[in-house]
Formats: structure tokens, C-alpha cells, sequence
């Protein structure tokens, strides 16, 4: 069981206000949680990765365990105290200065 | 009622709200093109590929509670028969011409989808910097429907088929073959289903603007808000006078009571302007300074209703019975 913390805005959108528990089946990749949400709550698919391409949208970034995953790739192993549950991965829409 | 709803963060969303927009449910919002998209013309004059980018029009089916159209940018025509659930191209239209339509300052959208009440098979769409099509089969296929616009300014060719910056289209319900257009200058008219053009700018003190409005019960009144020029979006002199022709065009009148007369500088985008279908005609709309004013009386007197809104993006009128 991992957990996930969506942005105000997703949440508001899933009409949730706690972080997500999401059983992941091994491995527990990067890649894993944003499957299962999406599988989840179909209302997410675009929001977080481009529908068509599957890509990151530009102003989403993905914190675990004070770590920038943003850049790394799906198939990346989860840190282990996400997969343990002790930490979430965080989905944050970044602040784009202007 | 539908809203859609585009951030630079999360992208695409269509909102559909069942009871008057007291609450909201998020709809399907995979928007994705017949085939392979292709290309148009980008500005450089080279190829560029197709992307969906924003939802810029949702009109609903007037006969079929189901049914909703959306025009997107880039270009392109969507139908959803499941009440937004699912959304389907109709490619056809990017036949018509697609790989010569070129994205102007605000991009390459289909901002306007006007129906006919009494036959549900005519549709007409506007594209900015691309034109006016028809579609004589409910949106199979698509006809360039441009005869008549001359765009001197813009075009190289200045009465081509295809790449009239058209900004928006308003049609009566009860004289279905009267179009009305204003384009990025000029304020046209067809009384031929588009087949072509004739330019009813007359006394305007600018033809430059973006919305164009019918009145509910007057086939041959008509609205616009005309602004200085394509790189000054403001009223001419600082104000704010809405338009109103009788005469279906070349006559027009100002109307400013209660519109602000000195140092206004806002602008009244192509969906901000509506109608309601009281006996007196209400007219509304929006600035890009966030005010939303009102007439009950076909124009003749304005107040704001709304004041400090972000800008004024749409103005959709519902008449309650």
C-alpha cells in the first residue's frame, strides 16, 4: 500500500480530501501509482500526463522522500519507504513564476 | 448546461452541470482526432503538425439532449452523443482546405458553432484566421463558405477561399439562411446560407471586434461592440458604446446609456455578448475588465450587474420560463 498527495485542485476534482491509498502491484514503479489512479478515477487521465503522448504535463512534478522524481524514468523502483508506506509520493503543480 | 474548463496545469476539462449549475460533474475530456491529425500552415509558411490545445466552444444540440458539439484549437469540430461522455471528431471538416489554415495572434481555434433549431443537418463553424464552413450533412462534410470577405490588411490574396480571420457568427432562428459576421474588420452579412458575403459596416465608428449578436425577437436587429483596431482592443475614444442595427446592418446606432463615456479601455470578447428571450429582449455582456452588464430593453439602457470578475471570457443567457 502506497500513498499519494494530490494537488488541491485534483482533489477537489476526485472529491477527496486525505492522501490516496493505492495498492500497487510489484514492482512499484514510478510509473505504477499514476496507472492506478488513473485506473481509479478515470476524471484524472489528462490532468496529470498528456492523454495522447502519456507525457508529464509541463507544470506537474513528482516529490518523494524530499526527492525531485519529476525527471526520472516510469520504470524507476519507487523508494522503498514510499512502498513501505511511511511516505507519499507527492503530485504538485509546480509554480510557475511570470 | 457545459463549462469548459483549461489551465496551463492540468489541461483539458469538460464540466456538465444537470441542475442549473448549482452543482458540477467533469465529463469526458479526451479530445482526440480522426486519424492521423496532418498538418497546416504554420507561420513561417512550413507544415506544422495538428495539436489539440484548449476547447474553446461548447454548443449544445438544440433538438437532441445528448448531442453537444465542441470546437477546439487546433481547428478541429467535436460531437459527443452520450452528453460529453465521449467525443468524436468530424473530420471532414479539416478537409475542407485544413493544410491551408494558418493560426492567427489568438491561435487557430474554432471559436464558433452555430445550429439551426428547425433542421438539425445545416452547421456552421467559424476558425480564426481560417474562415466560415458549412456543413449541409450535420458535420460529415464541410464547405468553405468565404465568398465575398475581403481581407486586404491580412492576405496576401485578399479574397481567398480559405484564411479570413473571421471572429464570430450569429444567426436568427426564425431566418435560418441570414448570417451575420463580424470578422477581424468588417461586419458582414449573407442572406444566402454564407454562400456569399456583403459588407454591412456602414457608420460604424470602427468595423474592428469580436462579438456579433441577433436580437431574440427582431431578425434584423443586430448587435456589435466595435474596438479601435486589431492592435488596440479598446472602444474608440475610451467609450464604451455597444452597436444596434434595425436595418440588418450599414445603419447603426450607438446605445451608452449607462455604458461608461470617458477612459474605458476594456474589450468585449467574441462569446462575451448574448441574448435572452424575454418579450423586451435582454441583452448582456462581459469586459475583459470584469463587469458583466445588462439591458432589459433591447439596448436601449445598460447597468452593471457584475463588477470585478477576472475577464469576461463567456456570456451564456438562460430564460427561465
Amino acid at each position: 500500500m502506497i500513498r499519494v498527495v494530490l494537488p488541491q485542485h485534483l482533489r477537489t476534482l476526485v472529491k477527496v480530501s486525505q492522501p490516496l491509498e493505492l495498492q500497487l502491484a510489484e514492482p512499484a514503479t514510478i510509473g505504477a501509482p499514476l496507472d492506478a489512479l488513473e485506473n481509479r478515477y478515470p476524471v484524472l487521465r489528462g490532468t496529470i500526463r498528456d492523454q495522447l503522448t502519456r507525457q508529464r504535463r509541463p507544470f506537474i512534478r513528482f516529490f518523494a522522500c524530499g526527492q525531485d522524481l519529476s525527471l526520472e524514468p516510469l520504470e524507476t523502483a519507487l523508494p522503498p519507504a514510499v512502498t513501505a508506506g511511511v511516505e507519499p509520493v507527492r503530485i504538485v503543480g509546480a509554480m510557475p513564476g511570470g | 448546461m457545459y463549462a469548459s474548463q483549461s489551465t496551463g496545469w492540468f489541461g483539458q476539462l469538460i464540466q456538465r452541470s444537470n441542475d442549473g449549475g448549482q452543482t458540477w460533474e467533469p465529463v469526458g475530456n479526451n479530445f482526440a482526432y480522426q486519424s492521423t491529425p496532418g498538418t497546416h500552415l504554420w507561420y513561417d509558411g512550413t507544415q506544422h503538425p495538428w495539436e489539440f490545445k484548449p476547447v474553446w466552444r461548447l454548443e449544445p444540440s438544440l433538438t437532441d439532449p445528448d448531442v453537444v458539439y465542441a470546437g477546439v484549437e487546433d481547428a478541429a469540430l467535436f460531437r459527443s452523443a452520450d452528453a460529453g461522455q465521449t467525443w468524436q471528431e468530424l473530420g471532414g471538416l479539416r478537409d475542407a482546405k485544413g493544410h491551408l489554415w494558418q493560426p492567427g495572434a489568438g491561435g487557430m481555434c474554432l471559436h464558433t458553432i452555430i445550429l439551426d433549431p428547425a433542421n438539425p443537418r445545416p452547421i456552421f463553424v467559424a476558425i480564426s484566421a481560417a474562415g466560415a464552413f458549412r456543413s449541409d450533412d450535420d458535420g460529415q462534410t464541410w464547405l468553405p463558405v468565404n465568398k465575398g470577405l475581403i481581407s486586404a490588411f491580412e492576405l496576401p490574396d485578399s479574397a481567398t477561399e480559405v484564411g479570413h480571420c473571421v471572429h464570430n457568427l450569429a444567426m436568427h432562428p426564425s431566418r435560418p439562411e441570414v448570417l451575420f459576421m463580424q470578422k477581424h474588420w468588417d461586419v458582414m452579412r449573407s442572406d444566402d446560407s454564407g454562400d456569399s458575403w456583403h459588407e454591412v459596416s456602414g457608420n460604424l465608428p470602427s468595423d474592428f471586434g469580436f462579438p456579433i449578436a441577433v436580437h431574440a425577437h427582431e431578425p434584423n436587429t443586430i448587435y456589435v461592440v466595435p474596438i479601435k483596431s486589431d492592435s488596440e482592443h479598446y472602444p474608440p475614444d475610451g467609450k464604451l458604446r455597444v452597436y444596434r442595427s434595425r436595418s440588418g446592418g450599414s445603419e447603426w446606432e450607438p446605445l451608452t446609456n449607462g455604458l461608461p463615456q470617458s477612459d474605458c479601455y476594456v474589450n468585449v470578447l467574441r462569446s462575451a455578448l448574448a441574448v435572452d428571450t424575454l418579450p423586451s429582449c435582454g441583452i448582456y455582456f462581459g469586459t475583459t475588465g470584469g463587469q458583466v452588464y445588462a439591458s432589459a430593453d433591447s439596448g436601449d439602457t445598460w447597468a452593471p450587474i457584475v463588477r470585478d470578475l477576472p475577464a469576461v471570457l463567456s456570456v451564456e443567457v438562460q430564460t427561465l420560463p
